[in-house]
């Protein structure tokens, strides 16, 4: 982003001069990189398993008071922690996992749903970060503990005359709102056509003229959203609504210099974005695969009355229209993230010294960890034909040891755990 | 980031104004204050081995059991409503409290322009925060048009420390669409990319401002104008990608004008000529050819000029152009050797687009 223009008297602006006071701190450590013997390089890109695995399992068994802030999202942090934990293919002792599942139980509300803490209203959010951490955690007492029932009525008393869904009793209508909502039914085997109705035109109305998709109708293209109403439209099997063209050209552009992708437009990379970018951009490049990259999904037009389906053939339509086959399909088609990059700014720039952080100058956070380890699993598996074969060994950055565990980029849960759920929950009786 | 209380702050969260007796008492532990007397605080049911235990200080722990007590009685009173301002203080992510506040507030018929200033100060904490917005907007909603000013006023006040702040913008476009307010909103977004041109989210409010401006007529009744506009800031900084971005949507469901009109090439030749980042101009251009438009002889000779080496043997230009990018570009090889492999059902797509208007 160097000054290239006429003025010679330009005074940089405030996004410029932020712009370069980042890119002077990664490209310092890039350089030291380079600088340094290649033993001492695989060093720096090791990933730090046993401080991190320390970090995490910490967490869960105490937090200072200044996480009195974060005390209406406890089931976020479970979240957060379970599934770094999960990623890096280790998991946590019986006793611990026993409180775990019984404590995130104190969070499920009597009329469904789960609370931010015991005692604390149902909320969407926190109803995903419970049930994502219960399916990480397995086996059929964390799984049986979900009452799916009692989930569904709360979803349905979510459901917004938008179309979209709010966060809580009174809360606030918004993409994530939707995502939170679609990706528990979906996977708990409970999604259907009234918690469906309507939130295709909800997430489409949020797809803004950049190609990114916002919070709300009118606000400003974002990384976290657009993952949500990307994945949402996937697994309410209407994606093809969406401008895939330019949300995918917008997409791309967000992968910074520095290898970390930016949340918005002249924004600062984070490494929290890594995963949603990142995902966003995996679950792209598993569509094309899926619509066999020549639908008119790849045009620029943005009126035109057939959606692009006309193209596919009866077989690819069948075989796409569940998330449980999206995920599997065979991928073609190169990654549309710059996986080497990505990796390098996260074990580099993202990576401390147990835990992962925003960027150079910032400190380490159970969020942060969480995004940065998801965001590395997709660049990891970026070149994979399959969501769960090994990646090829060019397309792994850094000692083989840190291969983590594939993850369904739908949910962000790590595929393994997935399956089992789904099996589970396939099994048991509709509502 | 503490969540530690700042007692000078309770001073603000009455509806009818606090004496100062009333401070001081604010001050004594809830189980030494007379007026809690009948209240027994409910414990937290966090069960016997809790993960991810906080270890609360002394205080949260008493206001968070005194708000459990009230909280389930369901007692919709002034004292009520102060407790939830001390919870608050202590964690203001707590949506639980602010809906229960939100209770209160309906209950007693409070003073709405009071419980602004409430949130005022929050914002001024932590201006990133769902709940806080959230609320501002239902208060807001409550006192309805003469609320519009203030607010419009009030994130002005954010943008100054934080221009891109995403719930302060959300809200303003809740307010203007609902409120009212329009009337300068295109000059402050004039004002905003005055100052940084690179700032996304006013490009993103200008946006606003064109497509839904009661006043304004409109993107056909703009555009010439808009055109214009950012086409001069494209070339004060043609490495920012903002205002490509912005033209290209001032275009989304106007493809032919997009296609014919003679200054957005001319744009793309300027850029391509004048030894500056090209990738913008040379990714508008593959849109353009997309959509059906022929560049001529200038504007092939300045793509191919990019690289010369890569003057190709390739009498398709849109092949080129993606050629060019694989190179310069090498963040998205992968996607620009992805549209390359697409271009023809592109071509195709975007002349069959152009019949159909």
């Amino acid at each position: 982003m160097e000054s290239s223009s006429s003025a010679a008297d330009w005074k940089p602006t405030i996004s410029q001069e932020e712009q370069w006071t980042l890119e002077g701190q990664v490209f310092h450590i890039y350089r030291m990189f380079c600088d340094i013997p290649p033993n001492s390089q695989s060093a720096m890109l090791e990933l730090q398993r046993d401080s991190h695995m320390e970090y995490l399992v910490k967490g869960l068994r105490h937090l200072g008071p200044s996480f009195s802030v974060l005390d209406a999202n406890r089931p976020w942090i479970c979240y957060w922690i379970l599934h770094s934990i999960a990623l890096l293919g280790e998991s946590v002792d019986v006793a611990l996992e026993h409180n775990a599942i019984d404590f995130i139980s104190r969070c499920q509300d009597q009329h469904g749903g789960y609370g931010g803490g015991p005692g604390q209203m149902p909320h969407l959010a926190t109803t995903y970060a419970a049930v994502n951490s219960l399916i990480t955690l397995g086996g059929h007492k964390s799984l049986a503990s979900i009452d799916r029932g009692k989930i569904y009525s709360f979803l349905r008393r979510m459901k917004h005359t938008s179309g979209g869904f709010s966060m809580h009793d009174g809360g606030e209508v918004d993409v994530r709102a939707c995502y939170t909502a679609i990706s528990v039914a979906s996977v708990l085997n409970i999604l259907d056509e009234e918690l469906v109705q309507g939130v295709g035109n909800y997430i489409l109305s949020c797809q803004t003229y950049e190609g990114g998709i916002a919070g709300e109708p009118g606000s400003e293209a974002h990384g976290g959203y657009t993952f949500c109403g990307l994945a949402t439209m996937i697994l309410i099997n209407e994606v093809n609504r969406l401008n895939l063209a330019s949300l995918t050209d917008w997409l791309v552009f967000r992968q910074g210099i520095e290898g970390g992708f930016q949340g918005r437009t002249n924004k600062l990379v984070d490494g929290c974005y890594s995963f949603w970018q990142g995902g966003a951009a995996v679950l792209i490049q598993r569509l094309h695969a899926v619509t066999g990259s020549t639908s008119s999904e790849l045009s620029d037009d943005e009126d035109s009355p057939d959606q692009g389906e006309g193209q596919q053939s009866d077989d690819e339509l069948n075989s796409s229209s569940s998330p449980v086959n999206f995920i599997k399909r065979h991928t073609k088609t190169e990654p549309l993230l710059q996986s080497q990059a990505l990796q390098q700014y996260i074990l580099l720039c993202s990576q401390v010294e147990g835990g992962f952080r925003d960027k150079p100058g910032k400190s380490r956070d159970h969020y942060h960890t969480c995004y940065c380890l998801s965001g590395l699993a997709v660049a990891q598996y970026s070149w994979s034909k399959d969501a769960d074969s090994a990646p090829l060994p060019g397309s792994l950055l850094g000692p083989y040891s840190n291969l983590l565990e594939p993850v369904n980029p739908l949910h962000n849960i790590v595929l393994e755990q997935y399956n089992e759920a789904r099996e589970f929950f396939s099994s048991a009786s509709t509502l | 980031m503490l969540g530690r209380i700042d007692r000078g702050e309770v001073r603000i969260i009455g509806v009818d104004g606090m004496d100062s007796d009333e401070d001081e008492r604010q001050l004594l532990p809830l189980s030494q204050r007379p007026e809690w007397s009948d209240v027994t605080p409910v414990p937290q049911n966090d069960g016997p081995n809790p993960v991810v235990p906080i270890a609360y200080s002394e205080e949260f722990t008493e206001i968070m059991g005194y708000f459990r007590a009230v909280y389930l009685a369901d007692e919709r009173s002034l004292r009520a409503l102060h407790l939830t301002a001390e919870a608050i203080n202590f964690n203001a992510g707590n949506y639980t409290v602010w809906q229960f506040r939100r209770l209160i507030l309906e209950a007693l018929n409070a003073d709405l322009h009071e419980e602004l200033g409430f949130v005022e100060q929050h914002a001024s904490k932590n201006s990133k925060n769902y709940q806080l917005w959230h609320h501002r907007r239902w208060l807001v909603e409550k006192m309805g048009t003469e609320a519009a000013v203030g607010e419009l006023e009030f994130t002005k006040k954010i943008f100054l420390n934080d221009a891109k702040n995403y719930h302060a913008w959300s809200h303003r476009q809740w307010v203007l669409q609902n409120l009212g307010g329009w009337e300068d909103e295109l000059a402050y977004c004039n004002e905003l990319l005055e100052d940084d041109i690179f700032n996304n989210s006013a490009w993103n409010q200008r946006y606003f401002v064109i497509t839904s401006h009661p006043g304004l007529g409109g993107i056909e009744a703009t555009l010439d104008s808009e055109v214009n506009y950012t086409i001069k800031s494209i070339l004060i900084k043609p490495e920012n990608e903002s205002p490509w971005r912005y033209l290209r949507g001032l275009y989304k469901n106007n493809m032919q004008s997009f296609v014919t009109n003679p200054k957005i090439s001319t744009l793309c030749l300027n850029v391509l000529t004048s030894k500056v980042n090209p990738v913008f101009a040379l990714s508008l251009l593959l849109d353009l050819i997309s959509n059906g438009f022929e560049p001529n002889k200038d504007l092939k000779n300045a793509i191919e000029a990019v690289i010369p080496e890569s003057n190709s043997q390739n009498s398709d230009i849109s092949v080129t152009i993606c050629a060019i990018l694989e190179i310069i570009d090498q963040m998205r090889v992968n996607y620009w050797r992805w549209r390359k492999n697409n271009l023809h059902s592109q071509v195709a797509e975007g002349v069959a687009n152009l019949h159909i208007h």
